[in-house]
């Protein structure tokens, strides 16, 4: 206690008189937060050790439970707010470097929802898509700029690997690792349920999964964990992770407690050892050296596979995305600063990085202005929360979208931001084998088919509202769009009209 | 004051109608004009205009450039430009009839022009594409100047107010062309200006359309990057230079063209068998942004032949009709039987399949011989 102590965020607050004392609390709590006191015959609870991942709350029989924020406070001050003043403390108190997980939680604007989709009125029909044929099919790849013809004046096939999706909704790396067994195996039956794909992450590809990987991205990054010839040629398509939305800069952080048995020889590392990725790839300190590497793994798999490039939304996005189209890539995958993670040190994910809306919009319309648009697919993610982002995202100008943090919560995961601790009740972020079992990969891939069916069917309604039948009519279909609560240079940016304009 | 076409996307519907002969033969304007004035109700007095084709004959070898000039100095500056890069062959005034329902008329020239060879030499393009260019940095750059026309051997006449006006206005039963095209507008909004009526046309390439596309944002993005211009914002504008770079710069056929821009479902390619399959997943693949959504009808006139196409749903009307070797199509039937009471045969095309029709070799034997 003493100068080290700080107030616990949430209170457990339980109903005596519904609470039978039955203890599943206590026994679905990996944070130990619940305990039987069988002198007094009650249940109780410490408060300090909640991470309000509502567990308990979600298997209490008698809804005998709750989590509230504490109304426990330091004198207001708009500037040392009580969460500055905690981590200061704990920063003083131990001189570490704060961590945290999942997406920046700060209230910065998320442009998504300051665009408003446009629908048919009169002059041309909306269309109904439970009596019309209403298309989500994509390709990713890059495209051929000429129509080649044999000499029988046939087309020739020029085209370059392609990635066929039924939904532009595809599932963001997520390492083996940093999520569970379980979670990657309901990721990678609902890919191929779905017609989609998943992302190994840089973690490698557990043996199990490999009768997946048509469904299957695998990734390369500075670690390169896992990476070997096989594990290349498994996949469907390449990623190279430059970085990613949570923490621009830096390289993946996976806490030794996570690297047990499976993960360790998944990966390549010993058990138990800290997998930290450099924060640059080592063979890559420009553009001319990113050339490289994708070339290299085209001629590892015979050039059949398109690679991804995934970069975060920095600064310069644009320029990069230019540069990266130039670099033989097949796809590039941006990541917004509101994307997930397992762990990340607090002041970059909360502080470095540029919206996703403002990134994709520059990339798409530097790209098309340098003419080399469609030498490339784009594919966004960090973070989309609904179908209305998906339409949005595509009509600024993505063929696709990646889900991560979205597909987590179709899992269970109530966003306690708390995976870096290696202990989620809900079995996703964590390898002990007693919370793994919790999540079971029948429900979790059926759940994660649910929300994309979910999604694809809204996506068609406002498609089919908009008097477009097709995706691809949609993609990059700005008119399709107007802005409300934006001020001109963020019109600009986002090349779309203001409400009523 | 109120915008003009260009600064603000304005929807029309619209009638259209055209008319073709296979044997070359030619026939005046009074044809076209009574197949859509026949629709008058489909427009609303605020545009309408014609294409026709085989109506130069003695200048069948060189580009017949018509532009609206807002003012002299537009005038004095275009023709300063065209002087520069062209040979001109002939200008005039393009000759038109005082009209009571015709007015607020811009000066409308017309001129036979071919690039200068060393100007084309240094510019590296192929003619044609020297011509798209030079069209293009006219309308974009030239204030009050632009070009409506641009072909050989045909012409786009084009004006506001009701299409039957407009053509006795251009006095179009004074030439002659063995296809003619016609358009009447309906847009939402005064258009501000004539350059916003259809047809509209880039090299012989010229269409009339009927719709309000719901990709236009999706096309017009995607083909200003090889290089185009959209400046009307209008559907008719985008769809022309979409067919422009298929056709002339991917070397797409016309029946491949309708296959990119109203292609199939993927339900209906899965059905087809292999060979054909591979080929339109290719098409779709690859010129996915070239999709054209939402309704629309379009009659597209090329040189030597005439293109009709539905948007994929037929969410607009369209007829064709045949007799002995002339063909017809219309919005509505009662366009083509006007002018052709007794057709052979009178169909409604399935929406996405184009009707293609092109000079059989006797007129094309014909077309040849008067260039002689």
């Amino acid at each position: 206690m003493g100068i080290n102590y700080l107030y616990p965020d949430y209170e457990v607050v339980r109903n005596s008189g519904r609470c039978i004392a039955c203890r599943v609390c206590e026994r679905q709590c990996a944070n130990e937060v619940h305990a039987f006191d069988e002198e007094m015959n009650v249940m109780r609870s410490d408060d300090a050790k909640c991470v309000n991942c509502h567990r308990c709350v979600s298997l209490c029989p008698t809804r005998a439970l709750k989590i509230v924020k504490t109304d426990h406070t330091f004198k207001e001050n708009a500037n040392w707010t009580g969460e500055t003043i905690k981590e200061l403390y704990r920063q003083a108190g131990t001189g570490g470097v704060l961590l945290s997980s999942m997406g920046n939680p700060q209230p910065y604007p998320v442009y998504w929802d300051r665009l408003l989709i446009n629908a048919s009125q009169v002059t041309n029909p909306s269309i109904d898509p439970l009596r019309e044929p209403m298309e989500t099919r994509t390709y990713l790849g890059k495209k051929p700029e000429r129509i080649l013809r044999d000499q029988n004046g046939e087309i020739a096939y020029n085209l370059p690997p392609q990635l066929t999706l039924n939904v532009p909704i595809m599932f963001s790396a997520m390492s083996y690792g940093s999520i569970s067994y379980n979670a990657h195996e309901s990721l990678a039956r609902a890919a191929r349920e779905l017609g989609t794909f998943y992302n190994t992450g840089e973690g490698g590809l557990h043996e199990d999964f490999y009768e997946y990987s048509a469904n299957t991205i695998v990734q390369v990054a500075s670690g390169r964990f896992g990476v070997h010839k096989d594990y290349l040629n498994a996949g469907a398509a390449i990623e190279i992770k430059m970085g990613q939305g949570a923490k621009p800069g830096i390289g993946g952080h996976l806490p030794g407690q996570k690297i047990v048995d499976d993960v360790s020889r998944t990966r390549m590392i010993p058990e138990g050892s800290d997998a930290i990725s450099p924060a640059p790839h080592h063979d890559i300190y420009s553009i001319e050296d990113l050339r490289q590497l994708v070339y290299s793994l085209k001629e590892a798999t015979d050039y059949k596979k398109p690679i991804i490039v995934k970069i975060a939304a920095v600064h310069n996005v644009a320029a990069i995305a230019s540069g990266v189209a130039r670099s033989g890539a097949d796809i590039i995958a941006i990541d917004g600063f509101r994307g997930g993670t397992g762990a990340a040190p607090t002041r970059i994910r909360d502080n470095v990085g540029i919206p996703i809306e403002l990134a994709l919009a520059s990339v798409d319309a530097r790209l098309r202005d340098e003419g080399i648009r469609n030498h490339v697919s784009i594919v966004v993610g960090g973070s989309i929360r609904s179908s209305a982002d998906v339409v949005k995202a595509i009509a600024l100008g993505a063929d696709a979208v990646y889900i991560a943090t979205g597909a987590l919560l179709a899992l269970g995961c109530h966003l306690c931001r708390s995976c870096q601790a290696g202990k989620c009740n809900w079995g996703i972020a964590t390898q002990e084998p007693e919370l793994v079992k919790r999540l079971n990969p029948d429900v979790g891939s059926e759940r994660l088919q649910n929300l994309v069916h979910a999604w694809e069917h809204e996506i068609k309604e406002m498609m089919g509202g908009m008097g477009i039948n097709s995706i691809e009519a949609l993609k990059g279909n700005r008119l399709m769009l107007r802005g409300i609560g934006l001020n001109e240079k963020e019109l600009s940016i986002l090349g779309v009209k203001y409400a009523g304009e | 004051m109120q915008p003009r076409e260009g600064q603000v996307r304005i929807p029309s519907g619209c009638a259209i109608s055209g008319m073709f002969s296979r044997e070359g033969k030619r026939m005046d304007g009074s044809s076209i004009i009574k197949s859509i004035a026949t629709m008058h109700d489909r427009s609303n007095g605020l545009g309408g205009g014609f294409a026709g084709y085989g109506i130069y004959p003695e200048y069948k070898d060189y580009y017949a450039f018509h532009i609206f000039y807002d003012h002299k100095a537009a005038k004095l500056a275009c023709e300063e430009f065209l002087e520069e890069h062209f040979d001109i062959i002939n200008l005039s005034k393009i000759p038109t009839k005082k009209h009571p329902r015709i007015t607020d008329e811009p000066l409308i020239w017309r001129y036979f022009v071919t690039p200068l060879h060393t100007k084309l030499k240094e510019s590296q393009l192929d003619e044609k594409e020297f011509v798209v260019r030079s069209v293009i940095k006219i309308n974009t750059k030239i204030e009050g100047a632009y070009v409506f026309s641009s072909g050989k051997d045909m012409g786009v006449f084009k004006a506001v107010g009701y299409p039957e006006d407009v053509g006795e206005f251009y006095r179009l039963d004074e030439y002659s062309g063995y296809c003619w095209t016609a358009h009447g507008r309906y847009p939402t909004n005064t258009p501000g200006w004539w350059g916003g009526a259809h047809p509209f046309a880039m090299l012989d390439t010229s269409i009339v359309h009927n719709g309000e596309i719901s990709s236009y944002d999706a096309n017009r993005r995607y083909i200003e990057m090889f290089g185009y211009k959209c400046t009307l914002l209008t559907d008719t504008e985008v769809i022309t230079y979409m067919i422009d770079y298929l056709g002339r710069r991917q070397g797409l056929s016309y029946e491949e063209i309708a296959n990119v821009i109203a292609a199939p479902f993927w339900s209906t390619i899965e059905g087809m068998p292999p060979e054909k399959r591979a080929k339109f997943t290719y098409l779709r693949n690859v010129f996915s942004s070239m999709l054209i959504t939402g309704p629309f009808s379009i009659l597209l006139g090329f040189e030597g032949g005439m293109m009709a196409l539905n948007d994929r749903l037929k969410l607009r009307s369209m007829v064709a009709a045949e007799k002995d070797d002339m063909v017809y199509v219309a919005s509505e039937e009662c366009a083509i039987r006007t002018i052709c009471p007794g057709p052979d045969r009178i169909w409604a095309p399935r929406g996405g399949e184009p009707v293609v029709v092109t000079l059989s070799t006797h007129g094309q034997n014909e077309r040849s011989k008067e260039s002689a």
